[in-house]
């Protein structure tokens, strides 16, 4: 096991520069995921981890040695590939022993650590047929399997799920976490799909344009997002973002609808904001968590719904700009319908109109 | 007037029929049946002269037959086992190139654009004993002060042979592997690397099995070729020295036109044929039992 560290880490592509100086730390046994849209460089990044990247800038750390160097082999990692990257002329005994065989363990060694990996992953009945013989989730479960084997100090995922359907993955996510919680190694996981990263992860990575733009834990990430990219990309659906202007304390927006400014926020009277609001944080009257002291109303006529069983999903227009709100213990809604709904102003955000930071004091 | 009347069927397919017959057919049966008579080309009316297996009884008993036999698979074993090793690290290393690796790829089919026949004098020229460029090359260099007969001494020439037929096609080998070195997933490789192996071992055990699909099926055209090798050896040695380099199809050449005895060549052609086929079957079986292995076709 070990800890990983990424000082000033840049990725060129001859003039271009895909990865800018990021910093990282990640302790001991730790989930990390780094999550963001694609060609964000969250993957490039974990590949030069793994070694199959070269590194253009700065230094990356495993247990405490500098491995800029060193070929993957000697990294001491295991890395899981998105299209699983099975051997499809071994069995799945030989595609999990490879690694040991090619760290020429003894036969017995092998098969002892392929039992118990096969095992673990409930992989035994399959042993003895070949890649092209499995499903998806099986070959998934090889692919991992090859991971675990070799007792690595770090594992890597590049996306690993993307290929499974939405109820295998579902499946495959929780196993992944119980993977973790038994082996107790330290993770890092590449992933575009926001609820895998909300729900795997100890600490969130978020990733843009080459950039880390947030670290921290799934709830910090969520609820006090750094600027509008992660607050829109954290939580589904997206935050609703609405330009307006301050006025003492009040927010005014184009069309001169008014709304309570959200208490925690350093603002100055005249200034530009964006005004953020999840979907959780703007529901109808009557169909809504009471909480929060901070509360402010607004009629809006429903123009679409999405009935998801235990709530439903409503567009409306809020001062020219559509928002998505949510209805708890739904009822069927007409299109066209006003309705009257209630804003959590304490779970609002407040973020600078130009740069997009939040101004959370 | 009483017309005869086919059915339609016949009509429409007689057309393929008579082309199929006159270039398939007709020839097959007539060469089959020659080859059970003594038909010599200088006297036409021995086709009907009808001698049952003895041609094929000959032949079998022939030992200028079976030492052409036997060189032709030592041809092919050679031949095709260092072009594979040639081809693969051709390929190995155009495919490391960055830029102009088109241009490369171009210049790798030449040696298949010049008709045997050219490659056969080319290299005739290149190792003959006075003139040639070999023999320059090592008598200016002071390897050696004297002239080293290549086409005349009967293992040199076999050597001349073979290293004729290898520049031609290596080239052969090494596109169809250049092909299957493009058609590697880039995961399993990474993977492997992953995993611990080294280039070598990369290699040995996730690129060559992924590449010898390809492999075959450059071994069966190949094969295919090689047995009925002719052009080179015919311009560069006549089968000479003192049929020392006598292949089937030279041979088979050789008791046809030059002695005419039409129906004992034949005989030993349809002999040969087997040779040709074995390969080919043996070949296509390795090829579909290494696209089983990577879990392909069915």
């Amino acid at each position: 096991m070990a800890q990983v560290h990424l000082r000033d880490v840049v990725k060129k592509y001859g003039p271009l520069e895909v990865v800018h100086s990021i910093n990282l730390d990640i302790a001991d046994g730790e989930f990390v995921v780094l999550v963001g849209p694609s060609g964000c460089g969250k993957s490039t990044t974990l590949r030069m981890v793994a070694g199959l990247e070269g590194i253009s800038g700065g230094e990356v750390q495993i247990g405490g040695r500098v491995v800029n160097d060193l070929p993957p082999r000697e990294r001491n990692i295991s890395m899981v590939f998105q299209n699983y990257a099975l051997y499809p002329h071994m069995t799945v005994r030989e595609n999990l022993g490879f690694s040991l065989k090619i760290a020429k363990q003894s036969q017995a060694e092998i098969d002892k650590a392929v039992d118990e990996a096969a095992e673990i992953l409930s992989l035994t009945p399959l042993l003895d047929r070949k890649p092209g013989a499995l499903s998806g989730g099986q070959r998934q479960r090889v692919a991992m399997g090859r991971a675990i084997v070799r007792h690595p100090e770090v594992f890597l995922f590049d996306e690993p799920l993307s290929n499974l359907d939405a109820k295998l993955r579902t499946q495959m996510r929780v196993e992944i976490k119980k993977l973790h919680q038994k082996l107790k190694s330290t993770i890092i996981y590449v992933t575009h799909d926001q609820v895998e990263a909300m729900t795997l992860a100890d600490r969130i990575v978020i990733m843009r344009d080459g950039h880390i733009e947030q670290v921290g834990t799934p709830l910090d990430v969520f609820e006090n997002p750094v600027n509008t990219f992660v607050g829109t990309f954290i939580g589904s659906p997206p935050m609703n973002l609405l330009d307006g202007v301050v006025k003492g304390n009040e927010l005014e927006f184009a069309d001169g609808t008014r709304l309570p400014v959200p208490p925690g926020y350093a603002i100055q009277d005249g200034q530009a904001v964006t005004f953020g609001v999840r979907a959780d944080n703007i529901m109808p009257v009557g169909h809504a968590l009471p909480r929060g002291e901070h509360m402010a109303e607004v009629e809006m006529a429903v123009d679409l719904t999405e009935p998801l069983g235990t709530e439903t999903l409503l567009f409306a227009t809020l001062a020219g700009t559509e928002v998505q709100a949510k209805m708890l213990n739904p009822r069927p809604v007409q299109s066209g319908e006003r309705m009257t709904f209630q804003i959590m102003l304490d779970k609002c955000h407040l973020f600078d109109a130009e740069t997009g930071a939040s101004l959370r004091k | 007037m009483n017309r005869l009347k086919l059915p339609p069927w016949l009509v429409l397919l007689l057309p393929a029929i008579i082309i199929l017959s006159a270039v398939v057919l007709i020839p097959l049966v007539l060469s089959l049946y020659s080859s059970f008579t003594s038909y010599r080309l200088t006297r036409p009316d021995s086709i009907f002269n009808w001698v049952g297996f003895f041609n094929y009884e000959k032949a079998l008993t022939d030992v200028k037959f079976w030492a052409a036999f036997g060189r032709t698979v030592l041809l092919l074993t050679v031949a095709l086992n260092l072009e594979m090793l040639f081809g693969l690290g051709l390929a190995l290393m155009v495919s490391k190139v960055t830029q102009g690796q088109r241009l490369l790829r171009t210049m790798m089919m030449f040696p298949m654009m010049f008709s045997p026949i050219l490659v056969g004098f080319q290299f005739k020229f290149i190792f003959n004993d006075n003139v040639g460029l070999v023999n320059n090359a090592l008598q200016s260099l002071g390897i050696t002060d004297q002239a080293i007969p290549w086409l005349v001494d009967g293992q040199l020439a076999m050597f001349s042979i073979i290293f004729a037929e290898i520049w031609t096609a290596t080239s052969v080998f090494g596109i169809l592997i250049l092909a299957g070195l493009y058609a590697i997933p880039r995961d399993p490789l990474e993977a492997a690397k992953v995993d611990g192996c080294t280039a070598w071992q990369s290699f040995r055990y996730v690129t060559l099995p992924f590449l010898m699909p390809f492999i075959y099926i450059a071994m069966a055209i190949r094969s295919l070729d090689v047995a009925r090798a002719y052009d080179i050896v015919q311009i560069m040695t006549n089968g000479g020295p003192a049929r020392r380099t006598e292949l089937l199809w030279t041979l088979i050449g050789r008791t046809g036109y030059v002695d005419a005895r039409m129906g004992y060549a034949n005989a030993m052609g349809y002999i040969s044929i087997f040779l040709a086929i074995f390969f080919t079957i043996y070949f296509f079986k390795k090829l579909t039992q290494s696209r089983k292995e990577l879990g392909m076709g069915a």
